[in-house]
């Protein structure tokens, strides 16, 4: 593994990780804690859209990708603060019709030829530094948004009818936690595709929802983890020679099981 | 002086009405119970006092102002306090919500965010669980802690829905002797079915089912057993059917 490193595509690989790692740490405890899992489940495969278009327009991935995914959760947090009970109903909407609009954008892109695998595992050791300066900026971004909107957050978060009573914009936050789950999902299917997005997003903070006592602490806790699993997950890729994005769920998945034995037992 | 005053207020989802003409007027430090059966429209007086649903007829003033204006001025304490309950929050957290945040820090809370939260804690007697995740409380003492955090902004009333639907009787007492002490200061208005109990400590009953009938009961405590626990329903609507002067009754009190 450490030779491995003198690599510029593992030591990028490994950045992406940590950084990706933090950001669904964050984001991924929100998305939990707001019980939006399905929903961000939905926002990530309708980025699959941006993907097709973004690749029949020739734009760069990330961009497309991110416009994309935006414009869907916020069609997404429109409808779903409006007719919350139809929720379900709106998710599997947009999740098939984004997918099915990339899907035939790929098709009608002449000549195309590349390996559609790369998007639904994740292609972490195809990571650029553009890449990571966008992976970098976001997660800057997020930092910040909780940071300055942590109480206002977290009071959406708890209990959204009293945050109306103590005057705070409800339908505003809600949003932006959509829109930051949308562009956090984003980034993370360059690590594990899209397919593996949600595990990325549940399991680690599943753990660190159980050893946290509060919100900031989860999002602590799970990024860690989520790094720890990433460079183990990673490590186990490049010595078997398996899918990355694949391996580090498993490793999610396993420490998941690990974890909740040892719980039972305590 | 009246601290809270609705006027010929009617409400309905979609075509069904379920508020028709409510006029009420309570006073500072009066302790009012809103009883009434299922559906008859207790929740969504409560919420059109708080100005969750907006009223097309009639008015609702709360020192002398409209509800939206006053949100400080109102503590409320929800119905159900089970909900969320692995939600990663220490117990602290939960009642700082209760500050309306028109001068915060940039980041965070400010000292005196903390203290004045500390200090709800310690009125109902909650403070040694400050640092406790909010899951870990039993459903009694996670009342209280909602309570404690109406009572964070300081309001001048204090609106309860169902405070007691999902604790034990000793639970329950705890609860009532509780608002019985911040009574002495605040106005408080408690929706309940537990029609027995909250008898025992209000001083004012209002029966709403569409219609709203109002009871001042505060000068008839002798009348009414003290009620520390259950007792016959059927014998305290005697007491109250025969012995409380019906006062604004619609002529078709049933309570």
């Amino acid at each position: 593994m450490l030779e491995a490193l003198s690599f510029e595509f593992m030591q990028n690989a490994l950045i992406a990780g940590l950084l990706v790692s933090f950001a669904s740490g964050i984001i991924g405890s929100l998305i939990v804690v707001n019980r939006m899992v399905f929903l961000a489940g939905g926002v990530a495969h309708t980025s699959y859209g941006g993907i097709g278009l973004a690749i029949y327009f020739g734009l760069p991935i990330f961009l497309g990708a991110s416009i994309f995914s935006v414009s869907a959760a916020l069609l997404m947090a429109y409808l779903t603060l409006n007719q919350r009970e139809r929720i379900d109903i709106f998710i599997g909407l947009i999740w098939a019709v984004g997918m099915a609009i990339g899907i035939i954008f790929v098709d009608l892109t002449p000549g195309y030829n590349v390996d559609l695998m790369s998007y639904l595992f994740g292609s972490i050791l195809a990571v650029s530094s553009d890449d990571l300066y966008y992976i970098g900026i976001l997660l800057t971004f997020i930092i910040g948004i909780v940071t300055f909107f942590y109480r206002d957050i977290l009071a959406v978060s708890y209990d959204s009818e009293y945050a109306i009573l103590r005057g705070i914009n409800v339908k505003l936050f809600y949003t932006l936690i959509l829109v930051l789950s949308a562009l956090t999902v984003v980034i993370a299917i360059k690590v594990v595709g899209l397919i593996l997005v949600i595990a990325l997003l549940t399991i680690p903070i599943y753990i660190a929802e159980k050893l946290s006592n509060s919100l900031y602490g989860m999002m602590i806790v799970s990024s860690l983890l989520s790094s720890f699993f990433t460079i183990l997950g990673l490590f186990f890729s490049y010595t078997y020679d398996l899918t990355s994005g694949a391996t580090i769920i498993m490793v999610s998945a396993i420490s998941l099981f690990i974890f909740l034995i040892i719980n039972k037992i305590r | 002086m009246s601290i809270l005053n609705i006027k010929n207020l009617s409400f309905s989802y979609d075509k069904q009405n379920v508020l028709e003409n409510i006029n009420l007027s309570i006073n500072e430090k009066d302790f009012l119970a809103i009883i009434g059966p299922n559906g008859g429209g207790k929740s969504t007086l409560l919420k059109a006092i708080l100005g969750l649903v907006k009223v097309k007829k009639g008015s609702i003033n709360i020192l002398n102002s409209k509800p939206e204006k006053n949100l400080s001025k109102i503590g409320y304490v929800p119905q159900n306090t089970n909900v969320n309950i692995n939600f990663p929050i220490k117990v602290i957290e939960v009642v700082m919500m209760g500050h309306v945040g028109h001068k915060r820090p940039l980041i965070g809370y400010k000292k005196e965010e903390i203290a004045c939260a500390m200090g709800a804690l310690e009125q109902v007697g909650m403070s040694k669980f400050a640092d406790k995740k909010i899951g870990s409380l039993s459903g009694g003492q996670r009342q209280r802690v909602m309570i404690a955090r109406a009572l964070c902004a300081h309001p001048q009333i204090l609106l309860l829905d169902e405070p007691t639907a999902s604790i034990d009787v000793d639970g329950q007492k705890q609860i009532y002797d509780l608002l019985k002490v911040l009574n002495e200061s605040i106005t408080v208005i408690v929706v309940s079915h537990d029609i027995s109990v909250i008898l025992g400590y209000a001083s004012k009953v209002a029966h709403i089912n569409k219609n709203l009938t109002f009871h001042d009961i505060s000068n008839k405590k002798n009348n009414i057993p003290n009620s520390d626990t259950h007792f016959c329903e059927v014998e305290m609507l005697e007491l109250l059917g025969t012995k409380i002067d019906k006062v604004h009754t619609g002529g078709n009190c049933k309570c």
